[in-house]
């Protein structure tokens, strides 16, 4: 029972912790709480969804097509909602500018798709392996692998590449790297870019998964994965991993232990209670205040 | 004052009345988060979660407990300024976005007991509040608070929740007592959250744990932010632009959510920092007065 509940809570924190990295690598390049990003993951499901229902794709060109597609959509709305803003407004009016994209984007969906629920043809066998006492479905190996794969490959991206030393050049100090020649404008597109096609990846994973995608959905895990991430300490990348992986874990077994009735109000109250111990997040850098 | 009101309801259009109540509403709600986010710089999402502590509370207490009008409302409102005192506690650790994202898990949180609480009705809501609020005992109330509001922050305390916005370091050394101030600020801006939930919930009849969910919360963050932060004539105007906003994009019938996403991307890109972006009523007067042309850009 509890290991079993463990690996449901591993399942789901996977899926919060590739849409809190989209958070915690904007948040670190420009401070902004991307609302938008929700519904990011909300069109990368439906994007899957049409192209496995309608185009016959199957499941991981699925997933990569919307990946694809949700990073041009990520890079089109950094240009057109906030990229006019940088420099010249409090970081407020972008979190007003991203609520407004996330409004337009989910409404959107709705008009296209409608309200209702839709769901997934049966992409994946319902197959599933014992290890010892423990069920394993093949979906959730492949939440579970593929999460991995796209973490590890992120990381590796960060640490070892010429756009990752860019990227972390410019979450230090965005002014001074602009200085040092980098061209800053193009390392947000891609921070967005890559931010997006992880959170389409988590999009259309959930969506098989659970065998629902509606157009709100982006809602609810936005707000958690942005809790994931701050939980971890917002801008740090394994603190996101972390926070999405814990809170998947702990929303599972307080549900599975406690009530389910509360499961909203148990990641949350967890997330206050790690706050007031840790007012850094988990991984977070502790910031001594400048004048 | 009831005969005021009956002319009030056979003159104006019960459409309009409608949408003038709720604006006085937003207002009240609107000037009380202006005062924790705009005001005092303290970034709070969850701002629907005291309006419904207000709600609920004030409901609860003149349907079971028959108290009268007047005393629910503030009974409601000074609950939600106790919970308001409580997450201000935290605000001493707690920095911008790790704020918001503990007043987010608060409204999540309230959000859900009240889906759970037996007495307010679990998720079926609460029904058959009495209706006490009208047109007049809104705008009184609404018109009390804008005043009370000008008045505090034109005094000493006022400025210096400006200067705990503008430099929190800077206004600690000049022995400002930030931390006492702050807790202030969130007590007396949940204060008028619960006093507009309470307001709301004797005007609609009907309450809902949904209707105080996150986008509640934004849309009043919205309000503050649009109209110009800190700025008691930028929030009245937000609030006045939001609340007709839906209304008059009704026209558009079932875009209008996309036009209303749309108009806050725009509004966002061409005034930057909020229509009125800190302007206040005695600048306005100053200026006014000396006939000084100057743009109000902060």
């Amino acid at each position: 029972m509890f290991w079993e509940q463990l690996l449901n809570g591993l399942t789901l924190g996977s899926t919060y912790a590739l849409i809190a990295l989209g958070y915690t690598m904007v948040y670190g390049i420009v401070q902004l709480i991307n609302f938008a990003h929700g519904e990011i993951y909300m069109f990368g499901a439906f994007a899957g969804l049409i192209l496995v229902s309608f185009f016959g794709f199957n499941l991981i060109a699925a997933m990569l097509a919307a990946m694809l597609f949700c990073m041009l959509l990520g890079i089109l709305v950094e240009r057109i909602a906030y990229r006019p803003l940088r420099g010249k407004s409090s970081r407020l009016s972008a979190l007003i500018s991203a609520i407004g994209v996330s409004i337009f984007l989910s409404t959107l969906m709705a008009l296209m798709a409608g309200t209702n629920t839709h769901r997934y043809p049966e992409v994946i066998a319902h197959q599933s392996y014992h290890l010892g006492s423990l069920d394993l479905s093949l979906m959730q190996i492949l939440i579970l692998a593929v999460s991995a794969l796209l973490m590890i490959g992120l990381q590796f991206m960060v640490q070892k590449t010429r756009i990752g030393k860019a990227m972390r050049a410019c979450s230090q100090d965005l002014d001074a790297s602009y200085l040092m020649g980098i061209n800053v404008n193009r390392v947000i597109s891609f921070t967005f870019a890559v931010g997006s096609a992880l959170a389409a990846a988590g999009g259309v994973m959930v969506g098989v998964y659970y065998n629902a995608v509606w157009p709100y959905m982006g809602m609810m895990a936005g707000l958690k994965a942005f809790a994931a991430a701050v939980m971890g300490g917002i801008g740090s990348i394994p603190g996101a991993m972390i926070g999405g992986l814990s809170l998947g874990i702990m929303e599972i077994m307080g549900v599975a232990y406690l009530s389910s009735s509360y499961k909203d109000a148990i990641a949350f109250g967890m997330l206050i209670l790690v706050l007031l111990i840790r007012p850094q997040g988990l991984m977070g850098q502790k910031i001594s205040k400048k004048v | 004052m009831n005969g005021l009101d009956a002319a009030i309801t056979q003159y104006i259009d019960p459409y309009y009345l409608r949408i003038m109540i709720l604006l006085g509403i937003n207002i009240i709600l609107a000037l009380g988060l202006n005062l924790i986010t705009g005001v005092t710089g303290q970034l709070s999402m969850g701002h629907a979660g005291f309006m419904s502590i207000g709600a609920y509370t004030s409901a609860i207490l003149s349907m079971q407990f028959g108290f009268s009008y007047l005393m629910a409302l503030l009974a409601g409102a000074a609950v939600a300024a106790f919970f308001g005192f409580l997450i201000g506690i935290p605000t001493l650790r707690l920095e911008g976005d790790y704020l918001a994202m503990v007043t987010i898990g608060f409204a999540e949180i309230i959000r859900v007991f009240f889906l759970n609480f037996e007495p307010g009705g679990k998720a079926v809501g609460l029904s058959g509040i009495p209706q006490h609020t009208n047109f007049i005992t809104v705008w009184l109330i609404a018109l009390l608070i804008i005043a009370l509001n000008t008045r505090l922050l034109k005094s000493r305390m006022g400025r210096a929740f400006y200067a705990i916005r503008e430099n929190e370091i800077a206004a600690a050394s000049t022995g400002i007592d930030t931390t006492r101030l702050k807790i202030l600020a969130f007590t007396a801006g949940s204060f008028l959250g619960g006093l507009g939930g309470g307001l709301y919930s004797h005007y609609m009849y009907y309450i809902n744990p949904q209707d105080f969910g996150f986008m509640k919360s934004i849309e009043l963050l919205n309000m503050v932010i649009l109209g110009g932060m800190g700025s008691i004539p930028g929030t009245i105007l937000g609030s006045f632009i939001l609340t007709l906003a839906p209304e008059m994009l009704r026209i558009v019938a079932e875009y209008r959510l996309l036009f209303y996403g749309a108009l806050l991307v725009i509004l966002m890109i061409f005034r930057p920092n909020g229509i009125l972006g800190d302007v206040r009523i005695y600048d306005l007067k100053k200026r006014w007065g000396r006939k000084e042309v100057k743009t109000c850009q902060s």
